[in-house]
């Protein structure tokens, strides 16, 4: 028998929805990462609640990449359904375990692999009574399958469970039996197998596993958001329900019971958009979490609040599109839309975050920029960093933040001044003042959509409303720089080439130019990371002669923006686009490169 | 157009009101409506009632939508923050906006249109939630702006100016607003400013969702024969059958009534609210009443006004979310962040 692989290796579990396979691999993945040895996590999974075929990644790695690898070495076929499926996309050489209560000979067909049968819907029903037990068990026995190949420490799985259902004790020895059931079954029936291993280490020391979602909904937490308006939208769902859940337990007064907080699900995204703007023409710090679709709703709004320079805060999640779309795959797809979102001139500020960490932070940062710059801003995320949990650095927080609330005048302020203007240029960086509702009668004016001048008074001159309109795209350029600055990766050597990307490509661009690099070929990499683009982002595109932009959409839309918004020269950039709505993997990206550079080599 | 200004004219021993200010305190700009709209009674009345209450105009905000009614609330109060939103939206801004800050005066103005077809989702959900304001709708049964269509106010058989005739079913803001929980429902007339006057206050003074629906012709698009959203119908079929008085807390004492005539509700903030004229015993606190009496009065044609129902019970938007009294809008940012230390604790479940 060859020598096991250590540490380095993906294993997926195809399973039925709605059949608690999620706590199972959620424990599973735990088991690893307590064993101090990181992995990553993606839930592929049907926009359904029980019955169609849902699948599980986990990847150990003990480097910590943190995309996926684009190979499968351990399948737990659990979903008949999707037996062909999942038996045709394992590696030669991988493992191939699956319930075999029924069995399935044809899984023999393949000779490059190992099959493991475990009558675990056979072991579960005999071992329980009750028949949701029995399904759910059967998950839960696979663990303990698993565990017996891997070498996975017992010790950890215990102490696991008995944290995870603190609150149901019974269930502990419940989960415990069924653990044994798959362990023991595999050390009797396939003692020796040594193929995968998991040995501890300690790797995961201050870090956390967190999905990007909750990490958005507890930046805004953080950031001091008190209001919140949304409309249920998959995948974005779980970012308001962190932010209540967070609010539940921070922001409730002990004896009173009274909220520090308001969250609304309106009747449509239309009506939270407007709900948030109205917050925030209010003075209150809001949000609302949505997707692509619920940008197209939203989009009359959000040009009346770029235009009436209304604070607003936006986490678009997004999904497959167009339309509906493949709802719980995941894309890049948003970006031109949520860059102009609105008919007219428009432009908005838009955040990138790579991961859970900078979903956080960039939820703060969204918070303070809505409020300086009066205005939309956006925090893209994806499903792939919104909904998967990933192995993150701890979240920390510096207790001597204060929020930006921007230029507000109070009645205080209103006081040294002659007369108040809204949407006045007082001191030359094209961003006027506000008041709050409510402050001062010094302070009242009259906010509307239609055409204003730059006192405020209605409009349809010409001159007036260019005045106005100019300002605002002066004032938008002037963000560039206050956003989250861009992250440039050098390579070993100097290199005319290089990749720029976005979001939850990090990754798997991260893994492909780290394998590249060890080949001899060196590419510096540019995180763009807020739009409108830092100078950074067209100097760094300056000083290489071929530039692979690499997204998660069909149409190059980053590419399309930095044509539109940056002087780069178009036969420089080189779109590099994976849309199949999977997350990203570095094969794929490492063979689009390199079939691209062989490629330029030849011609 | 604002190149009008509107001249602000003192007058020598001009009525103040608590705060000393007078009615011309609570003028707004110039109306750009046409003469003799509907609506600018309505504005007018509107100015007239936050004086007398004497409300501080900072202290009022003024929240509408898009089209001739929405437009008005830049011709009052002109020291109120003002907001003209989107189409059919105001509901969805003005609940945003009490949510941040429920110690303000709230008064939204929208029209048929506006809160009947492109706005009919949110004025709806507004009034589910019992959000804390008062809702004007100027109903005129036509799409001023655009020139004459028929709005989903249009009663059957109502002609058009160039003589279409509506063949669908009208929607009744007032029907509407008893099925889906407003606290507050009544219906007025622009010609009628004794009725109005008292209603609007009324309207303002209630905590909950108040609707006014007004009958406010269109003088341009909607006043021929034929319409019955014209003034000449409105006065023949018109009957103001509840008068509805607000009383404010510290002139209980003075007025007197026999038991029968007049019947009191009371108001959160210690007022109230008499209600004159009631016919054999209708009582507006009964919802099914007033379904039932709406319903009759269709059937006879008649335009029943005044305070259809009043409900001081329910919890409004602001309760039902358990907020604390102090407007979110106010809580200093110490209170809303929970610190490092307890990151680092919330984080123990994510090992």
């Amino acid at each position: 028998m060859s020598k096991a692989r250590i540490n380095d290796f993906t294993i997926k579990v195809g399973n039925v929805n709605g059949t608690g396979s999620a706590s199972a691999n959620a424990l599973l993945m735990k088991i690893i990462f307590r064993m101090g040895v990181p992995v990553v996590g993606k839930n592929i999974f049907p926009s359904n609640i029980q019955g169609l075929p849902t699948w599980y990644e986990i990847r150990v790695t003990e480097k910590g990449y943190r995309g996926r690898s684009g190979d499968i070495d351990i399948m737990i076929a659990m979903n008949p359904d999707s037996y062909k499926r999942d038996l045709e996309e394992l590696s030669p050489g991988g493992i191939l375990l699956y319930d075999d209560t029924w069995p399935r000979p044809h899984f023999l067909t393949r000779t490059d692999i190992t099959v493991i049968g475990v009558p675990l819907a056979r072991m579960c029903n005999t071992a329980f009574k009750v028949a949701r037990s029995r399904i759910l068990m059967k998950n839960v026995a696979y663990v303990g399958a698993v565990a017996a190949l891997l070498d996975l420490d017992l010790n950890i799985i215990h102490t696991l469970l008995r944290e995870m259902f603190a609150a149901k004790p019974k269930l502990v020895d419940l989960n415990l039996q069924a653990v044994a059931l798959g362990y023991d079954y595999v050390k009797e029936h396939f003692p020796g197998m040594n193929d995968f291993k998991v040995e501890a280490r300690n790797l995961t020391e201050g870090k956390v596993m967190i999905d990007g979602n909750t990490a958005a909904g507890l930046g805004c937490v953080y950031g001091g958001a008190t209001f919140g308006a949304w409309y249920p939208i998959t995948p974005s769902t779980s970012l308001m329900d962190a932010f209540v859940k967070y609010c539940k337990e921070l922001r409730i007064h002990p004896e009173t019971g009274k909220h520090k907080y308001c969250i609304i699900q309106a009747e449509d995204e239309l009506a939270a958009a407007g709900m948030i703007i109205g917050a925030a023409w209010n003075g209150a710090r809001c949000f609302t979490p949505t997707s692509g679709p619920g940008i197209s709703l939203m989009s009359e709004f959000i040009g009346f609040a770029y235009y009436t320079e209304i604070p607003m805060v936006l986490f678009d999640i997004q999904r497959t599109g167009p339309s509906t779309g493949m709802p719980t795959r995941t894309q890049q797809c948003d970006i031109l839309l949520c860059a102009t979102a609105s008919h007219g001139d428009t432009m908005h500020i838009l955040l990138f975050p790579a991961d859970p960490g900078e979903c956080f932070e960039m939820a703060v940062n969204a918070l303070d920029l809505a409020e300086r710059f009066q205005t939309p801003v956006f925090v893209l995320s994806d499903i792939d960093i919104g909904m998967n949990d990933w192995m993150a650095d701890e979240l920390t927080w510096d207790d001597s933040y204060i929020p930006d609330r921007g230029k507000v005048l109070s009645s205080e302020d209103l006081k040294s001044v002659d007369k108040f203007h809204r949407y006045l240029d007082v001191d030359g960086d094209h961003i006027p003042y506000r008041t709050i509702p409510g402050t001062d009668p010094k302070g009242a004016y009259f906010t509307r959509g239609s055409g204003h001048n730059k006192f405020g008074g209605y409009t349809e001159d010409g001159a007036e409303y260019k005045e106005v309109v100019d300002r605002l795209k002066a004032k938008w350029k002037s963000a560039a720089e206050k956003l989250p600055v861009p992250i440039v990766k050098r390579a070993k050597k100097p290199t005319k080439t290089a990749i720029l990307s976005l979001g939850s490509c990090d990754g798997a661009v991260i893994e492909a130019r780290d394998k590249l690099g060890a080949d001899g070929v060196y590419l510096n990499y540019m995180r763009v990371r807020g739009f409108p683009f830092a100078q950074a982002v067209e100097d760094f595109i300056a000083e290489h002669d071929q530039v692979f932009v690499i997204e998660q959409n069909r149409d190059a839309q980053l590419l399309g923006l930095l044509l539109s918004e940056t002087n780069a020269p178009r036969e420089k950039l080189i779109p590099l686009l994976h849309y199949s709505g999977e997350p990203l993997d570095y094969k794929f990206v490492r063979g689009a490169l390199s079939e691209a550079l062989n490629l330029r080599k030849t011609a | 157009m604002t190149s009008f200004v509107k001249p602000f004219i003192r007058r020598k021993n001009e009525p103040t009101n608590a705060l000393g200010l007078v009615r011309a305190d609570y003028d707004g700009a110039m109306s750009t409506l046409c003469a003799g709209c509907g609506h600018d009674a309505v504005t007018a009345t509107m100015a007239r009632a936050f004086f007398e209450l004497s409300i501080e105009p900072h202290k009022a905000v003024k929240v509408s939508g898009i089209g001739c009614s929405s437009k008005t609330t830049a011709y009052f109060l002109r020291d109120s923050h003002g907001i003209n939103t989107v189409h059919g939206r105001m509901p969805s801004v003005a609940t945003g906006a009490i949510a941040a800050n429920h110690e303000l005066a709230y008064i939204g103005v929208s029209g048929d249109g506006d809160s009947l077809s492109i706005g009919l989702g949110q004025f709806v959900h507004a009034m589910r939630r019992n959000v804390n304001m008062l809702y004007v709708l100027e109903n005129n049964g036509v799409y001023g702006l655009t020139k004459g269509q028929f709005s989903a106010a249009a009663d059957i058989g109502s002609t058009a100016k160039k003589g279409a005739v509506n063949e669908l079913p009208p929607i009744d803001p007032v029907s509407l607003a008893l099925s889906v929980g407003a606290t507050f429902v009544a219906r007025g007339f622009s010609g009628d400013r004794d009725q109005l006057l008292p209603l609007i206050k009324a309207g303002l003074k209630h905590k909950g969702f108040g609707l006014i629906d007004v009958i406010s012709p269109c003088v341009s698009f909607n006043d021929h024969k034929g319409s019955t959203k014209s003034y000449a119908h409105t006065y023949k079929y018109y009957n103001p059958a509840i008068h509805a008085d607000y009383v404010p807390p510290s002139e209980q004492i003075k007025a007197d009534y026999a038991a029968g005539e007049v019947m009191p509700v009371k108001l959160h903030d210690g007022g109230e609210i008499r209600l004159r004229k009631l016919e054999n015993g209708y009582d507006p606190r009964d919802r099914a009443a007033a379904i039932g009496k709406l319903f009759e009065s269709g059937q006879s044609q008649e335009i029943i006004t005044g305070l259809l129902y009043i409900n001081e019970n329910d919890k409004d938007m602001h309760e039902m979310a358990r907020m604390e009294d102090r407007p979110l809008n106010q809580i200093p940012y110490d209170e809303l962040n929970p610190g490092a230390a307890k990151l680092k604790e919330l984080q123990k479940g994510f090992r």
